[in-house]
This record gives structure tokens, sequence and C-alpha cells, in this order.
């Protein structure tokens, strides 16, 4: 790996399932060190772009190259470097908590001197200290997520591809296992991230969000939070919501009006309505309203107004 | 290749055949079964044959023609009956498939006129059957002539001995006793060994992709020679136990006479395990889902192994095209090892056509499945 190289870079990189196209002109670039988050309902071709990356799908279009190797042309130099945790659970369950972590050892080589210490490692991260001889499919979802993530990181790779790691796991242990991602990046490590949780894109250094194969928007958390919007953020108590999104939606000075839980959610940009007119405004259509309530934005707020935005902009074309 | 990955890959695919009850029951059950239907089941000889006597005489020179024929183990008296009708309706329901008739007037044309019929008759469709009881009652018949002419002779003060004869002295070698089960149990064998390392192996790779472990698995920097390697490793052993316990029972239950050398019979039994399960592998890289790849191995293997590999039809015998189809047949070549090795104790030297046979396969079978796991999902 040359130095100051980007870990992760991908341009316009593409895949398409005959008429289907999963990944549509991606551009990435990951820095060293980086945790970086892949944002996107299931099915936006996040797993896709991930399994591009890691060497096990053809790009259709465009290229990537992964610790400096091309995942195309080099995809066996590419995983020396990478430790990859697929989407669906992937050791073996018919082998124990131990036998896995030696046959995962074994395959990448770690140098026996220091096995032992990686695996008690492992073992400790994953908190599995007694549990060593169970058999792998006895174990609950937040355990075998981490020791998924001890055998992909035995190995010490510099790069680090995790898809989903978290999903279908309680919040405790999710909330442990960005703790052990955290400490992971402290090590220098790169993390590529994916996630549908929206909550987690906040633990991300920087994310990229994408939306049916496309990039749709990149940058740290509150990069996003702060320029995407288009206005200021406004949550007003009303009913019934439905008749207040479609009365706003178009009306003068609103940029985008969404239901978020069981309130709305409104962006107001410079000239038309304010944010003291909107009970009146909504009176007026005989829809009742408190107050409007400035607030900060999610990433979700972000993401849905991004995800809403493109639509229009595809289908005013 | 490096001996580190191999060994993980190795020992890993030995747990998991060892906690498998289905692979555990392909390997040690599976032989057992086929060792005790084939080797039982499987038979050419013809013994035993029922017959049904109408005696109308009943004379003591009758009696010594019948004897002559249960005498051996060639007929058994199902029944005797005491009308002509009787033998239709036998040979009807299957009692029988020979009925032997003997006149009442036997003993005294044998006598006046110097010669008596007897009738037999057969139930013929089974031709191969009926022709070996056919030869078996002319046999017979033979004897009983033999045995009155001695009697005539001695009658007349002259010795038997000066009595002309043509005799045939018949010698058969290798399988002296002719007996079918010498010439099908190595066969058997051939046929357990085909099928049982076919279908081991045909589930690695699919059990793999089925369970989501393969995903992982190709995104390390293992190499599908070190894969295939390091997946038949335990595989070969538990072939290789398979072959020992199917050889020992030939030998020491089916008492099949072995007369070869035991390291020729290790290495090419060594060769052929590594063919079958070469096999098993590339069908089980091919196909993702385990039943398909199972069933695959399992039409692959049985047919040409039970119809095109001389285990019970001779491929000489066989049309022209037939014959050059079962040169495909790799199980044909350890047929004919094994029943040289076994009856003959052929060498090597001896043994080189199907050993040439037997080793282009496991070249070419090796070299297709060192290559036969792609590490891509597309």
């Amino acid at each position: 790996m040359s130095a100051g190289a980007p870990a992760v870079l991908a341009q316009g990189l593409t895949k398409r399932f005959n008429s289907f196209t999963a990944v549509d002109h991606l551009d990435l670039g990951i820095e060293k060190g980086e945790i970086a988050g892949f944002i996107g309902p299931n099915g936006a071709g996040k797993s896709t772009t991930i399994r591009m990356l890691c060497g096990l799908l053809h790009p259709s279009e465009g290229r990537a190259s992964v610790a400096g190797f091309d995942v195309d042309r080099q995809p066996e130099a590419v995983r020396e470097h990478i430790g990859y945790m697929s989407q669906k659970f992937s050791l073996y369950g018919d082998l124990t908590v131990r036998e896995n972590l030696l046959f995962f050892g074994g395959i990448y080589r770690v140098p026996r001197q220091s096995f032992e210490e990686r695996m008690r490692f492992a073992i400790s991260m994953a908190g599995l200290e007694g549990r060593e001889n169970a058999l792998v499919r006895t174990l609950a979802g937040g355990w075998k997520q981490r020791l998924a993530l001890g055998c992909a990181i035995l190995h010490r790779p510099p790069i680090l591809f995790l898809d989903e790691p978290t999903s279908g796991v309680e919040p405790e242990a999710r909330r442990r296992f960005w703790d052990l991602i955290h400490e992971l990046a402290a090590q220098e490590v790169t993390i590529l991230v994916s996630t549908h949780y929206m909550d987690e894109a906040e633990y991300c250094n920087r994310i990229s969000l994408i939306d049916r194969g496309r990039l749709i928007a990149s940058g740290t958390p509150s990069e996003l939070r702060a320029r995407r919007l288009g206005g200021d953020l406004f949550e007003i108590s009303c009913a019934p919501l439905g008749a207040a999104v479609k009365v706003l939606t178009g009306a003068p000075g609103v940029v985008e009006a969404a239901i978020f839980g069981d309130k709305l959610h409104v962006v107001l940009g410079s000239g038309g309505l304010g944010a003291a007119d909107l009970p009146g405004f909504l009176g007026r259509h005989g829809i009742q309203a408190g107050p409007a309530r400035r607030v900060t934005p999610s990433l979700e707020d972000v993401f849905v107004q991004l995800v809403s935005g493109g639509q229009k902009q595809r289908s005013a074309t | 290749m490096n001996l580190r990955r191999t060994f993980a890959m190795a020992y890993k695919e030995a747990l998991q055949i060892w906690r498998d009850p289905r692979s555990l029951a392909i390997a040690l059950l599976m032989p057992l079964m086929q060792l005790v239907l084939l080797g039982y089941g499987v038979s050419l000889d013809i013994k035993h044959v029922p017959l049904c006597v109408f005696d109308q005489e009943n004379s003591q020179q009758s009696r010594a023609v019948v004897d002559r024929f249960v005498s051996s183990d060639w007929f058994s008296i199902s029944h005797t009956i005491n009308r002509q009708s009787g033998i239709g309706y036998a040979l009807d329901r299957g009692d029988c498939i020979a009925a032997l008739v003997i006149p009442a007037d036997f003993s005294r044309r044998l006598s006046t006129v110097g010669a008596a019929p007897v009738q037999a008759v057969f139930d013929a469709t089974d031709v191969n059957t009926t022709n070996v009881a056919l030869g078996y009652a002319q046999g017979a018949v033979a004897q009983a002539n033999a045995q009155i002419a001695a009697q005539w002779a001695a009658s007349q003060g002259v010795l038997p001995s000066l009595v002309g004869q043509v005799d045939l002295e018949p010698s058969t070698w290798f399988n002296e006793t002719l007996e079918s089960r010498n010439f099908i149990i190595p066969g058997v064998v051939a046929v357990i060994l085909s099928l049982v390392g076919a279908e081991l192996t045909s589930l690695t790779i699919s059990r793999e992709w089925e369970r989501g472990t393969m995903e992982q698995l190709i995104s390390t920097p293992v190499t599908p020679l070190e894969v295939m390697l390091g997946k038949l490793t335990p595989y070969f052993a538990i072939g290789f136990f398979d072959a020992g316990f199917c050889l020992v029972s030939a030998v020491y239950w089916f008492r099949v006479p072995f007369r070869g050398n035991i390291g020729t019979l290790l290495a090419t039994t060594a060769l052929f395990i590594v063919v079958v399960l070469g096999i098993g592998y590339l069908i089980s890289a091919r196909i993702r889902s385990q039943l398909g790849a199972s069933q695959i191995a399992l039409l692959v293997t049985m047919l040409p192994a039970t119809l095109l590999s001389g285990f019970t039809f001779p491929l000489d015998q066989m049309p022209a095209l037939v014959r050059a189809i079962s040169l495909a047949v790799y199980a044909r070549y350890y047929v004919t090892i094994l029943r040289s090795v076994f009856l003959k104790g052929s060498g090597l030297y001896d043994l080189w056509a199907p050993l040439l046979g037997l080793s282009i396969y496991a070249v070419a079978v090796i070299w297709l499945a060192a290559r036969a796991l792609h590490k891509r999902l597309d």
C-alpha cells in the first residue's frame, strides 16, 4: 500500500444483474483510519458494492482499488489486506468458538507465536470467555456477530468491510459492537460499515447515503445535517397528518414536508411562510395544528429529503 | 500452495464430517448395507433348481435315475406327484422349474429294448436358467447311463474299464470352483466405492454454498487448490477405510480367494479413490444445492458403475458402441484390476492397461477439480 493513497477508492463503480442496475456509477474515497458508513434502505446496493470491493463480484463498469490493489484484476492481493463480515452470518455453526478461530487463523496464516494471544483477544472481545467450546450455532445473535468480527480481524487486516453487522441484533449489543468498531479505528484500521439503521450513521466519521444504487450524498454527519436541507427544520403536531403533507407540499416557502413519527417535519426556506404562520395556514385548510418548534435535523430527515428530491428529479426527466 | 492453510481446511472438514450424521451414515453405513445387498443379492450361480418328480414306476432302477438328479446340488425335489396333469399345475404355479417324468415300463424297456426314455419338462420363461438346468439334466442322464453301462458290463463279465470311453477332463483356472461369487464380489467392492466416494464429496462444496459459509471462505486468500486438497484429505481417509472394510469382508466373509500382492491392491485402490472423490468434488463445485449434487452424483456413478463396468454384464459381449462408451466408465478399470489381483494374482505390470485408464482419469479429474472452485459470487 503506497503512503497517502486512500484505503478504498471507487470510480464509476457499476454492477448490473441483467437489466437491473444494483450499483450505478458510484464514486467513493475512504481515507486510512476512517470509519465510513454506508447508509441506505434494504436493496440500495450496499452489499453489492461491498462485495465488489472484496473482489467477490466483477464490476460491470468502472473500477475500484482497495489497499492500492485493483479489485477486479488483483482480487487475491486485495483479500490479503481485508477482513470481511458478510451480511448473512457465515461462520461454521457446527464448529465451536475456538474451532472457528483456529480455522480462520490457519487460513489467514496468523503467525504462530501471536496466535494464542490473538485468539484470547478475539474471545474476550466477543465476551465469550468460558464458552470457547460451545458450538457456534447455539450462540445468540450479538455473540455470533462479535465472534464473526473477531474472526475477521484475527490477521490484523488494515481494511475491514462489515456488511450490516448489527442487523437483527438487540440495541444493547449494537452499542457494544460500535464500541468495538471505534476501538479498532483507534488502531488505524480503516472500516467500511453498512447499515440501514439511521441512528448508527452518527457513529461514523463519514457517511455515504445510498439509494437505488446511487450515491446521493456524502460527508461527515454534521456536514450533511447542516447543508443538505436547504432551510430550517420545524416540528409541528397536527392532525390529520396525511392531509397536512398534501397541503404543505408546494406551498410558498415550504421546501419539504414529511411525516416523522406522529408529528410533521417541515423544512422552510426563505420567503413565503414563516414558522409562526404554519398553525394558521394549516387551520385555514381545516387542519388542527399546535405551534411549530424548531428542531435539529437528524440524518433521517436529511435522507428523506434527499431521496424524495432524487425522485422528483427522476420523474421530471 | 500453503500447507498450513491446507491443513486448516482439512481439520475443519474432518470436524464437520464427524458432527454431521448424514455424512457419517454415508461413510460408514452405506458400504455395509450395499455389501450385504449386492454381495448376497447378486448371484449368477444356479443351484438347487426346484424339480418336480413323477416316477410312474418307482422301481430300484427308476429311483437310481432320480438319485442322479438330486445327488448333486443342481436339483432339489420340490415335490413328487402321481398324475400327469400335476406337472402342468406345478409349472404354472412356479412350484418347480423342471419336471422329471419316468414311464411305468422304464426298467422293462431298459432290459428288453436296451433303451428307455425319460421326459424332462422345463419352464423356459427364464432362458438362462433353463439352459443351465438343461445342461445339468443332460449331465445327470449321462451319469445314469454310465452307471447302467457299467452294471451291464459287469453282468456280462466284462471289466468296465475295457468298455471304450472318451472323457473330457475340463480344467478351469483362476476360479476353479466356478463360483460366481468370486467374480461378483470384487465388482461389488468397486461399485460400492464409486458410489460412496462420489456421494461423500458431492456435498462438501454445495453445503458451504447452502449455509452461506462459502462467501466468507472465498473472501480469504485461500486458493482453490488448497480448498480441494484440504477438503479431499479427510474423505480420502474415509474412502480408504471403506475400501479396507469391503476388501477384508471380501476375503474373510465372502471367502473370495486373494492371490495377489497387498501393495498392488492398496496402490490401485488409492488411485481409484482419488478418481471417485474427485468426481464427487467436481459435481459439488458445479451444483450449488446439496440435494441436486447428491442426486447427480448418484446418477453419474450408480448407473455406469453397475451396467457398464463389467461388474455383472460382460463387456466383451456388448455391441461395439456400448463397449466404446464403457471406456469412459472409470469403474470398469478398477473392476478389472480387482478381479485380476484377487483371482489371478496379477502384478502392476500385468495390469498396465486398466492402470493407464485409471491414471488418465485421476490426472484429468484432479486437474479439473483443482480449478473447479471460482472465488466469485457471479
